[in-house]
């Protein structure tokens, strides 16, 4: 670990200390039967894929989203070690591309009610939760604003590598965020979170004017 | 303390866990507009000649009254949890526990009980295209809900079966899963969030929460049809990219009973109007 993201770790944990607030195990055994049998389409795969919990996201829920300071830890072992780059090193992808990623919201939608159409594109759906261009007014807020943020952090080599484990995992520095982990999912694929750190970063981008 | 790359978005944690009331994250963006209110505005005035969901009322309403099903027997004699053929204020007091069925069931799975009990229907006949607008169900779950017009939310979850649903409700509330690690509190656990442009109710709020389970079911333009509160969360559910939740199942009467808990008090004005 960098000694930057040490003391982004120290950070957190000074103020996860007190939270913690595990639920009782007999709920949570309770919990998973009934989830266990209120989805009764699901294939055997999509039970895999869609209901079961990998330990993150069973240490995030059975601590409410504030893990205390081992679950906090574990998760960001677990979260750096997920950590996967492009086969030829560029952090930095095209930028056109990634604000088309960001303000794709289709992809995954699953089941016989509602699914997506065959086909259709996976996007990032950043706007869902930033702004990003400012000229973009139709942008949520459950994460902060994004605009300008390559003018603020600069194109070094330490702001690309940050910016893009980030988007890869948003979780390697901050144990349960709501920000989905979207590398670490293979949401995106690596040159798709690159072309997302290119539409943060990149001078040239809507993002920064 | 040396700031770090991210710090412009240092999470400002509870001191304390009390229970599921407080909010994991508070994050410093401001909740700016007033989005729900013009919506809302935008929709009174589409809908001047009324409340589309009225139509829904009248159609449920007949459904209730009519001799129907094998038994060619009305709905009038259904006990949704304070006695047969008892009303007014029915809505606001459920989901509770059912001695007779040993569930806990919410508005929708009580009438499909009635349904099968007195009518004789077939689940598949009661609940024939609940997905669709102008189903039998959402009308009777209409009519339902505008009885209990200006009764205020009182499903406190004390029997130790709704106890025990309130818990594992809570507990749904916060599960993450699926590829994109979403839950609901993800969505709804801070105050005046969006997603692009759609206001989020916060249920950890207990105002809040009122605000949105006082208006279930609600007539939604973008859909053109009621929707009742099954139908609403198995679509939250859909959009966290999970399986089909199924209509009438534990996990969504669970998350049902969770809600009306946070939302106790509340004054009931259903049917609403969303987008
Ligand atoms: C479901 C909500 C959600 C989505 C979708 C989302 N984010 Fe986030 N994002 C957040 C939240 C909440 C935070 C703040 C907590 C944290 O740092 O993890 C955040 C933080 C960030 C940060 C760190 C901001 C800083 O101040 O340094 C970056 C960069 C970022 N997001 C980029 C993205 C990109 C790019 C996408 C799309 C590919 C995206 N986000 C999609 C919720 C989301
Ligand atoms: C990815 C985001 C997201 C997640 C996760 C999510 N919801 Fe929602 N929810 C929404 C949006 C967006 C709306 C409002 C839709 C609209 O305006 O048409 C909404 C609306 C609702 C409403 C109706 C609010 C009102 O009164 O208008 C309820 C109730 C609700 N959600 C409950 C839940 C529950 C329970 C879960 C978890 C099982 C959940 N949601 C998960 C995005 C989400």
């Amino acid at each position: 670990m960098s000694r930057r993201s040490r003391i982004t770790v120290a950070a957190f944990l000074a103020l996860v200390a007190t939270g913690a607030c595990a639920a009782d195990p007999t709920v949570i055994e309770r919990t998973e039967e009934i989830v266990g049998r209120s989805f009764s389409s699901a294939t055997a795969d999509e039970r895999k894929t869609r209901l079961d919990q990998d330990e993150v996201q069973a240490l995030c829920s059975m601590h409410h989203n504030q893990p205390p300071e081992a679950a906090a830890l574990r998760i960001l072992e677990l979260s750096r070690s997920s950590l996967r780059y492009p086969p030829e090193g560029r952090l930095m992808g095209d930028w056109k591309e990634g604000e088309k990623l960001a303000s794709v919201g289709t992809g995954g939608h699953i089941g016989k009610i509602q699914p997506d159409r065959p086909g259709v594109r996976r996007g990032g759906n950043c706007y869902a939760c930033h702004v990003l261009a400012p000229k973009e007014i139709a942008a949520g807020n459950l994460g902060p604003s994004l605009a300008g943020y390559g003018k603020q952090r600069g194109t070094s080599p330490e702001s690309v590598r940050l910016t893009y484990e980030k988007i890869f995992n948003a979780q390697a520095f901050y144990p349960c965020s709501h920000m989905p982990r979207f590398g670490s999912n293979a949401w995106l694929t690596p040159q798709e979170v690159a072309d997302a750190v290119a539409f943060l970063l990149d001078a040239a981008s809507p993002v920064n004017k | 303390m040396q700031p770090s790359f991210f710090d412009g978005l240092r999470p400002r944690i509870a001191a304390a866990c009390a229970g599921a009331l407080l909010a994991a994250v508070a994050l410093t963006a401001t909740g700016d507009d007033n989005h729900a209110i013009d919506e809302i505005a935008k929709y009174r005035e589409m809908l001047k000649d009324g409340n589309p969901a009225e139509l829904m009322e009248m159609r449920g309403e007949e459904l209730w009254t009519t001799p129907r099903g094998p038994r060619a027997a009305s709905l009038e004699q259904c006990d949704l949890g304070l006695g047969p053929g008892v009303l007014p204020g029915a809505y606001a007091h459920l989901p509770r526990w059912f001695e007779d069925t040993s569930k806990v069931q919410d508005a929708e799975s009580r009438l499909v009980t009635c349904m099968t009990v007195l009518q004789g229907l077939s689940v598949e006949e009661a609940t024939r295209n609940w997905t669709k607008p102008n189903s039998d169900i959402e009308a009777l779950v209409t009519f339902v809900a505008t009885k209990s017009q200006g009764a205020a939310i009182d499903a406190p979850a004390l029997h130790p079966r709704e106890a025990e649903f309130a818990a594992v409700g809570a507990e749904l509330f916060f599960r993450r899963a699926g590829p994109l690690d979403f839950s609901c509190a993800t969505c709804h656990s801070q105050d005046q969030r969006r997603i692009r442009l759609q206001d989020l109710p916060n249920f950890l709020d207990p105002k809040s929460a009122q605000s949105s389970m006082i208006t279930w079911p609600a007539y939604r333009v973008s859909q053109s049809a009621v929707w009742t509160m099954e139908r609403r969360l198995i679509d939250c559910i859909r959009q966290m990219r999970a399986p089909d939740a199924d209509y009438l199942s534990d996990a969504v009467i669970a998350l049902e009973v969770y809600l009306q808990k946070q939302a106790a008090g509340g004054v009931m004005q259903a049917p609403g109007i969303k987008r």
